[in-house]
């Protein structure tokens, strides 16, 4: 109420020549894609104080996590990114590895590169057709919305069953190997429905120049700020920092593919645009050279302490049976330690810090969400410019209230 | 070559505040330093701006409860280097009677709802912070919930939308 009072002081400054009005946008509203709650304070139609505010959709995942297995954590790292839940189940098995010193096996690697470029390639375009809805260009929503759910109909859902709560990786493995046919599948779904897709999108947005001058120079961040805000991934990267994980901290195989990180200039949801556009190319191009090195072999590492027993042998083994129930009751036995571990998720950084007092379940687990420094660098790239403009900065941003609020 | 340079970072961590970097580790391949809290601003200061190490990055900031121990709290900072591409992990404990460490906001602007969202989970007080409220909770929740001694179960009335 004082800010108000010290608007209302300085009324002749303002355009309006009156008090600022507060509009509150959310938490259930059709731009913010998820239960956010922005509060504008509002000069006629420029921003002049921005409040993100969150929180709707906590549902203590660290707390949950402290008192489970460490098996029993990944179905909760599915609800974090719901867009790409493969990719937080991949970097969590990766932190719990990390402390246990698993070195999973070849396949393994190369599929769970497979499942995180297409979990990317489906994120952004998420992000993409709904940022485009919200600024008036429907049809982009439709043509991204067919690849994405071809790749959950033909892909995921064969993989693994579902198709949001995935739960695919295990530690030291995966739940099982590929489906047959999955790799043909594959290669079928990427170049004859995501390449025309992106080719589609493409033609209709990158040239158009009511898109360029809806987008160019709106929500702007130079390199510095968007450092110091803690900004990662592709908003990162549209201001003209080219950090990515894949490159600069190779984790799985990724050193051994070719591709580029693209970078912007502007960091405007102009860039950010066609920064994602770029990523799904290169995403592509990873899935291709996977598919084509993919080895055969074990998905699971040889360990009976880390890898649940074969059914068969369950049902006729009595050591196995034991074993089973250990796994199940007690948990996967990891020593004491910390660590923390981060992989190149869609938004950004997606750090897992997890600490171990030994036995079978953690003693915490901090995620850090690529979201969360995005939302609080909201008012710095909103703050000055239109009302509209902010719907059309939110949707480029992609927060994802799922992991936001964990 | 890699462990090599992330021990420099300890190195001079240790090498410029002495006695004030309490202890130090690489297990699992990650540098840590628990320090001291009376000085945290200035240890972040120093990592961020000297020319060998340049943590530009504050990547991510937690606390830690570990019940029974003596400080009982620990406040924990990843921080990455974009130009050395390393990372790490800085410590500092904080007593359950007195849990105040000084804010680093002035070194890494991006710290300011980390440190809301530790105030908001343990009760740690950031002692500068222009804007420390809860985050993810509502105002009138009581207790901190990702203290061990904060039951799993125990459930808080749902409030309304305040006038």
């Amino acid at each position: 109420m004082a800010e108000i009072e010290a608007y209302r002081r300085e009324a002749g400054k303002l355009d309006m020549q009156a008090e600022p009005m507060i509009l509150n946008i959310g938490p259930s509203h059709p731009a913010t894609h998820a239960t956010l709650r922005l509060i504008a304070e509002l000069d006629g139609e420029t921003i002049l104080k921005l409040t993100p505010e969150f929180g709707y959709l906590h549902r203590g995942f660290e707390k949950e996590s402290e008192n489970a297995t460490w098996t029993k954590v990944i179905p909760y790292t599915d609800r974090l990114n719901y867009v790409s839940s493969l990719m937080n189940n991949v970097g969590y098995v990766m932190a719990v590895e990390k402390l246990c010193g698993i070195e999973v096996t070849e396949r393994c690697r190369y599929i769970r590169v497979l499942i995180c470029e297409l979990s990317r390639i489906i994120d952004h375009m998420v992000c993409i057709g709904t940022n485009m809805v919200d600024i008036g260009a429907l049809t982009n929503f439709w043509y991204f919305w067919k690849p994405r759910e071809e790749v959950y109909m033909h892909l995921i859902e064969p993989l693994t069953g579902i198709r949001l709560t995935t739960a695919y990786t295990r530690i030291g493995g995966l739940m099982w190997d590929l489906p047959d046919g999955w790799v043909e599948k594959c290669r079928d779904v990427c170049r004859n429905v995501i390449v025309p897709a992106i080719a589609d999108v493409n033609a209709l947005l990158t040239k158009n120049r009511i898109f360029i001058e809806r987008t160019m120079g709106v929500g702007p961040i130079t390199p510095k700020e968007a450092i110091a805000r803690g900004f990662t991934g592709p908003c990162l990267r549209a201001a003209g920092v080219p950090l990515d994980l894949r490159k600069d901290e190779p984790y799985l195989v990724y050193d051994r593919f070719d591709f580029d990180v693209p970078v912007g200039e502007q960091g405007d949801t102009c860039d950010r645009y066609m920064v994602r556009m770029e990523e799904m190319r290169q995403s592509l191009r990873i899935i291709e050279q996977a598919l084509d090195a993919l080895p055969g072999g074990p998905v699971n590492v040889d360990d009976p302490r880390f890898i649940l027993p074969e059914k068969a042998d369950v049902y006729e083994n009595i050591e196995a049976l034991m074993n089973h129930f250990k796994h199940v009751m007690d948990g996967v036995q990891v020593p004491a330690g910390e660590v923390y571990s981060a992989t190149e998720a869609a938004n950004g950084e997606l750090g897992y810090y997890i600490v171990s007092k030994g036995g079978g379940g953690p003693y915490k687990i901090k995620v850090r969400p690529p979201c969360f420094p995005l939302f609080q660098g909201m008012p710095h790239l909103c703050e000055g410019g239109m009302i509209a403009d902010l719907i059309a900065v939110l949707g480029s941003v992609n927060i994802i209230a799922g992991e936001l609020d964990r | 070559m890699a462990e090599e340079r992330n021990s420099i970072v300890l190195q001079k961590l240790t090498g410029r505040f002495g006695s004030d970097v309490v202890a130090t580790h690489s297990d699992f391949g990650d540098d840590t330093a628990l320090v001291r809290r009376e000085r945290i601003v200035e240890i972040c200061t120093f990592l961020r701006d000297d020319p060998d190490l340049r943590f530009d990055f504050a990547m991510d900031l937690t606390g830690v409860d570990y019940l029974g121990e003596e400080p009982r709290f620990e406040v924990v900072y990843h921080l990455y280097s974009l130009e050395k591409k390393h990372r790490v992990r800085v410590k500092a404990r904080v007593p359950e009677e007195d849990p105040v460490i000084d804010s680093v906001i002035p070194v890494w602007v991006g710290m300011d709802w980390f440190e809301r969202e530790a105030y908001d989970m343990y009760g740690i007080l950031f002692r500068g912070h222009p804007n420390l409220k809860r985050i993810l909770l509502y105002e009138q929740f009581e207790g901190y919930p990702l203290r061990k001694d904060y039951p799993k179960a125990r459930r808080q009335p749902t409030v309304g939308p305040q006038e």
